[in-house]
């Protein structure tokens, strides 16, 4: 049987009965003190060729409720009640053996994290050949035509290749590809997605979307697709679920659950969804003083390569970025990952070598020696990753006292004072001050990265990422509470992100960044209102609209891959001449060479 | 790769030369006098001296040094003061010996260690898991003539099972190369059980499940090679600490090894005996860390030599 062929739920079943009924589905985790419900009596059916979005934020149990259904529950975490039915079979009641049949065959997934969820010994077509052979009983040689043209299913470029090929040496977007070729191989009845562009770039994302959507159309497999991100729902669903704490909130069509939400708590978290152009599109006020300036700003790192360790390749990681950020303001860069956003954030922390020069608040820094304590007190970053960024043995009070104690500010008692009035200004209460990171939600933990960066008050805050791991209601709060300092201290913020709608929604100015270089740069006005480098334009239609009427202007599928940073030494890429379009919008001109976007 | 090797050859023979220095040094500065070993106590002090000078032993630390490396270029390892033979051919005719109870240890260390490991790993925190790890402790912290003194009593005494001492079958193969494994069975039991623990969580893990594979391929194809990687490097490692089992193991059981050679020669100031076993085990440790460099790659892709 090949792909092209029809599928073998149709034969036996008419179309308006549901492949996979979920019913009263409650699972529970076991803990010291008895079962703890994590889904509670949640249900659903699913029909051929439907895709069903479960939405919610994290905690709500969609991630749970799709792993019961495959049976992939952790050992310690159990369905304790309902059914889950596949053409009226009861899942929860197969023994291991007759459900692993299943698993893969009739209903397959695939996960957030395209980097991790390959092997990383085994060649991707081995992986896929496994798959089959698990179900079909082929000779190799057999197995080995189905998975190629399962990776020409999922359109994944040079496909013979890719088979030989180990996952480290595809990129994100392309493992995503083999994971799904993976899951479409045996045509399954039911897909199961959970979070599948998450981790992706915005025009990866895209891509994937189109070749979820395509397949669906194909195959006629039907989805449940799980997701935090409510334009990915709004593209792509047929019927929505919105999830809160283990429970359904609200079921319907996904025309209804945009347009008339019937519970709070899905309007609430509709509201807090980011949307481009949702904001008025005003010029900032006049010139400021230039808090930080960079000049010609150069970041490479050596590949040690060869004979002897010669270097013979170098990653070009930021290639000639000149900006200025106001004082005051919020200057973002955009980008994909890998464009040299987030080394431009670690440049002037200081944590990498540089090229060119950088002004930060009166300080003129020529190298990586220059930037000394005096001036990392100027600039101070909050991270991505909260949890992450906040030592577990200290108490929240003490690392946000930190910067103070380092730099030798204050008394003991001063110190205390001071730590009370930031964790009042960014939305904590003094009792937290002596409790551990661990006893803090998410967003409170960003709170806390935010307080210890105000500690010194410094002139320029880069914040890399600060809000992409948070919910969206809690990042909604996080973002207000950016521009409320910015507001009320006047302290710049050099804000880093590959969220368009963010960005769209806290920036003052905007630089987007591709390759280590910047194509587009100027008020959020010029490169959102008015886009003129064909990658800018790229980026803003990727984005998912949370609007199930927009219709989306078609365009060729693409497979293609971003270019490397990495080049041999003594072969720079070619510096891109910035132009002023009018009133210091500035647009890097594009080579007569083929458009790479 | 031929220029990983040549580099990694060059390496090797610098650390080769800071082994013989430091244990040139070491013997140099050493209380303990050769030459009244081989004089005897009722040698003259005009024999000693005499003795002295013919050994070059009354010249300055650089020029004994010199000479030895001289003749270490011209592959020379010198005379035995006492024995008097050629010190590699008393190293040539130990090797042997040595060599089958190391492979013997490995293979001891290896289906011990990583089936304990793999066991306990799978079974968490269940009593298999607990009895697993409480018997590596034993074997990590009991001391190796304890144990060997121990295994001696039960299987070779008690049970009259395996011989208790010499050389020449693979019954007599048995005891020593457990004793000797046991303590490297305990340290890749503990390890490959974090590895294993570690390994099971990833996510390629929950992807090989979700394809509808069976447990024992999940195990055996995806989680074991990937858990298996750190434990590649410490067999090379482990052939250094094997030489310091290797001398106590092999007096315990009357094994014909360089051990027994290197003890002997402890014992009488032996000087060129002792240089010579050290040597050889510095090469086989270098070489033991460059086999295992090299494999790491067959089985990870990611890692490339440069």
């Amino acid at each position: 049987m090949t792909l092209a062929e029809a599928t073998r739920v149709g034969a036996g079943t008419a179309p308006a009965d549901p492949v996979l009924s979920v019913e009263g589905l409650t699972v529970s985790v076991a803990t010291e003190t008895g079962l703890r419900p994590l889904v509670r009596g949640i249900s659903f059916a699913l029909r051929r060729g439907e895709t069903l979005a479960i939405a919610g934020e994290s905690g709500s149990g969609k991630s749970i409720t799709s792993l019961a259904v495959m049976g992939l529950l952790p050992a310690n975490v159990r369905a304790t009640a309902g059914a889950v039915r596949l053409a009226g079979t009861d899942l929860l009641r197969l023994p291991e053996t007759r459900m692993r049949a299943i698993r893969g065959d009739r209903i397959a997934m695939i996960f957030q994290e395209p980097m991790t969820s390959l092997n990383p010994v085994m060649t991707v077509g081995a992986q896929l050949v496994e798959a089959i052979q698990a179900h079909e009983p082929l000779p190799r040689r057999e197995a080995q035509g189905r998975a190629l043209e399962a990776l020409k299913a999922v359109r994944l470029s040079e496909p013979e290749r890719r088979l030989r090929q180990f996952p480290h040496e595809l990129s994100g977007g392309m493992r995503q590809r083999v994971m799904i070729a993976m899951a479409i191989a045996l045509r399954p009845d039911v897909l199961i997605a959970d979070e599948p562009t998450t981790a992706l770039d915005v025009t990866v994302q895209r891509e994937v979307l189109d070749l979820l959507r395509d397949l669906r159309s194909e195959m006629g497999t039907a989805i449940v697709l799980i997701t935090h991100d409510m334009g990915v729902v709004a593209e792509m669903a047929d019927r929505v679920i919105v999830m809160k704490d283990g429970a359904v909130v609200e079921e319907g069509p996904v025309a209804q659950i945009f347009g008339a939400p019937a519970k709070d708590y899905t309007k609430a978290l509709l509201a807090a969804v980011p949307r481009m152009g949702q904001r008025a599109l005003t010029d900032p006020a006049a010139q400021r003083p230039p808090v930080c300036t960079l000049r010609d700003l150069t970041v490479r790192f050596d590949i040690a390569h060869g004979l002897l360790g010669r270097t013979t390749h170098r990653v070009h990681a930021v290639e000639g970025v000149s900006l200025q950020i106001q004082a005051g303001e919020t200057f973002a860069l955009v980008g994909e990952s890998g464009c040299g956003k987030s080394t431009i954030a670690k440049t002037i922390a200081g944590l990498v070598p540089f090229e060119g020069e950088i002004d930060l608040a009166g300080h003129r820094l020529r190298g990586q020696s220059d930037v000394t304590r005096a001036v990392r007190r100027d600039a101070q970053i909050v991270f991505q990753d909260p949890a992450a960024a906040l030592d577990p043995r200290m108490r929240v009070g003490d690392l946000v006292a930190e910067p103070l104690v380092i730099h030798g500010i204050g008394t003991k008692e001063e110190r205390r004072a001071t730590v009370e009035r930031l964790f009042e200004r960014v939305g904590l209460t003094r009792a937290q001050i002596d409790r551990y990171p661990h006893e803090f939600s998410g967003g409170q933990r960003q709170r806390i990265c935010i307080a210890r960066a105000l500690a010194l008050r410094p002139k320029l805050i880069v914040a890399d990422e600060s809000v992409s791991a948070l919910d969206v209601s809690v990042q909604a709060r996080v973002l207000q509470l950016l521009k409320e300092l910015k507001e009320d201290t006047g302290v710049a913020f050099l804000f880093i992100s590959h969220d368009m709608a963010v960005v769209d929604s806290i920036a003052d100015r905007v630089a987007v960044m591709f390759l280590g270089q910047i194509m587009e740069m100027g008020t959020r006005a010029q490169v959102f209102g008015d886009p003129r480098h064909p990658y800018t334009r790229r980026l803003i239609e990727a984005v998912p609209i949370p609007d199930p009427g927009h219709v989306r202007p078609s365009r060729p599928r693409m497979a293609a891959e971003t270019p490397s940073p990495v080049r041999r030494v003594g072969d720079p890429p070619e510096r891109l001449r910035l132009v002023d379009v009018g009133g210091g919008h500035l647009v890097a001109e594009q080579p007569g060479r083929s458009d790479p976007f | 790769m031929a220029a990983y090797l040549a580099r990694r050859l060059v390496e090797s023979v610098l650390i080769l030369l800071g082994v013989t220095l430091v244990t040139f040094f070491l013997l140099y500065v050493l209380p303990a006098d050769p030459v009244r070993q081989i004089a005897g106590r009722s040698a003259t002090a005009e024999t000693v001296e005499n003795i002295r000078q013919q050994l070059g032993l009354d010249q300055p630390f650089w020029v004994q040094y010199g000479r030895y490396l001289w003749n270490l270029l011209h592959l020379e390892l010198g005379r035995s003061y006492l024995q008097r033979s050629n010190v590699s051919e008393l190293i040539w005719a130990r090797l042997p010996p040595t060599l089958l109870l190391m492979a013997g240890a490995i293979v001891c260390e290896l289906v011990l260690g990583l089936t304990m490991g793999i066991v306990a790993a799978l079974r968490r925190g269940t009593v298999a898991d607990n009895g697993l790890m409480i018997a590596s402790f034993v074997g990590v912290s009991a001391p190796q003539f304890v144990v060997g003194l121990l295994m001696l009593y039960l299987f070779g005494v008690k049970l009259q099972w395996l011989p208790i001492s010499g050389y020449g079958s693979f019954a007599h193969l048995v005891l020593p190369s457990l004793t000797l494994g046991i303590l490297g069975a305990g340290w890749y039991s503990r390890m490959m059980r974090s590895s294993m623990v570690e390994v099971m969580r990833q996510d390629f893990i929950r992807t090989a499940r979700a394809k509808g594979l069976a447990r024992r391929r999940v195990i055996l194809r995806h989680a074991l090679p990937n858990a298996i990687l750190p434990i590649i490097a410490m067999i090379g490692i482990d052939i250094g600490i094997f030489m310091g089992g290797i001398v106590v193991v092999e007096s315990v059981f009357g094994w014909p090894g360089i051990g027994q050679l290197a003890w002997q020669a402890i014992q009488r100031v032996d000087i060129p005996i002792i240089m010579g076993v050290t040597l050889v085990s510095a090469v086989a440790i270098v070489l033991g860390n460059l086999l295992a460099d090299l494999v790491t790659p067959l089985i990870d892709p990611r890692i490339r030599l440069r």
